[in-house]
């Protein structure tokens, strides 16, 4: 059983609460994007085993969507933080190499 | 003017915990920057209540102020002062960035009362209800089996609980079975 901690309410929410919404920090390929940036934007998902950047929702609390960082073969969660970020804050990222010093995703490591 | 009845129309479960249907309440939700100190102000005006602290209901006398998100509050009232309450918050907030809505009959409002109250709504929801936990004035929006519920504390054995009126019966009906059927010794 997953348990995250909602950035916005302070809850510690179980994961029956939460909502998941998949890959998180997606850059959105729209009207005049090429159709390869339009298919990978809609369809091209990342599916690692180990470190992955996920977006959730606090769907039966508060409401509020936000981003979790966690490993997908142990379900070890190491931050998570606020929706309203480009890419994984600093503070994230070294909680993670403090675990995996060696852990990559897409670009970032 | 239309007869207005609660969802479950006073119904009541006796036992060791009692659950019990609270009748008609009156509830606003207000959505807004709860920082904003003129929304504070007139929520106070028509509850009575403090501003709560996150996930804390304030009550005052049968009235209550509830933080419900960030950005959200849920204001009880009694029920034929809740037309009252929506114009003070438009009066008092209009220009600002905010939406106060009537709610009184959307909502269910059930009180679950005995020596191992806590036990009844721990047992059907993933909230952990121990009294180190969970204290008097706390207020949680979760789920009660398979649906959307929110409570509080009021006092060491009694839990107010909010569902849609949609689900009344199911929720009634859960919390009776699960007081019916005992404590398990968690909290005491
Ligand atoms: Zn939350």
């Amino acid at each position: 059983m997953l348990t995250l901690h909602c950035p916005y309410c302070g809850v510690d929410a179980d994961e029956t609460d939460l909502h998941a919404g998949g890959e998180a920090h997606l850059t959105r390929f729209g009207p005049g994007a090429s159709d390869d940036d339009f298919e990978g934007y809609l369809f091209t998902r990342k599916n690692p085993k180990g470190v992955h950047f996920e977006r959730w929702r606090h769907a039966y609390g508060c409401g509020k969507w936000f981003l979790a960082a966690r490993c997908t073969a142990t379900l070890e969660v190491f931050a998570t933080y606020s929706a309203q970020t480009v890419a994984p804050p600093a503070d994230v990222r070294a909680a993670i190499t403090a675990k995996r010093p060696d852990w990559s995703w897409g670009d970032l490591s | 003017m239309s007869n207005a009845i609660s969802a479950l129309e006073g119904r009541a479960v006796a036992g060791d915990v009692t659950v019990t249907d609270m009748g008609l309440q009156g509830m606003i939700s207000l959505r807004g920057d709860l920082s904003d100190k003129a929304l504070t102000k007139v929520c106070k005006s028509v509850t009575g209540a403090d501003a709560p602290k996150p996930l804390q209901m304030s009550v005052a006398g049968a009235s209550g102020f509830g933080w419900m998100s960030p950005d959200e509050a849920l204001l009880l009232v009694p029920y034929n002062v809740v037309r009252d309450g929506l114009a003070s918050i438009n009066n008092a907030l209009s220009g600002q960035h905010f939406l106060a809505s009537n709610v009184s009959d959307a909502r269910a409002h059930i009180v679950v009362s005995g020596a191992y109250a806590d036990e009844v709504i721990a047992k059907v929801s993933p909230v952990d209800m121990h009294p180190d936990s969970f204290a008097i004035g706390d207020f949680r929006r979760s789920h009660l089996g398979q649906v959307a519920a929110a409570f509080w504390k009021s006092d060491a054995n009694t839990f107010h609980v909010i569902c849609f009126r949609s689900v009344a019966d199911y929720v009634f009906d859960l919390l009776a079975a699960s007081a019916k059927a005992g404590p398990v010794g968690y909290t005491s």
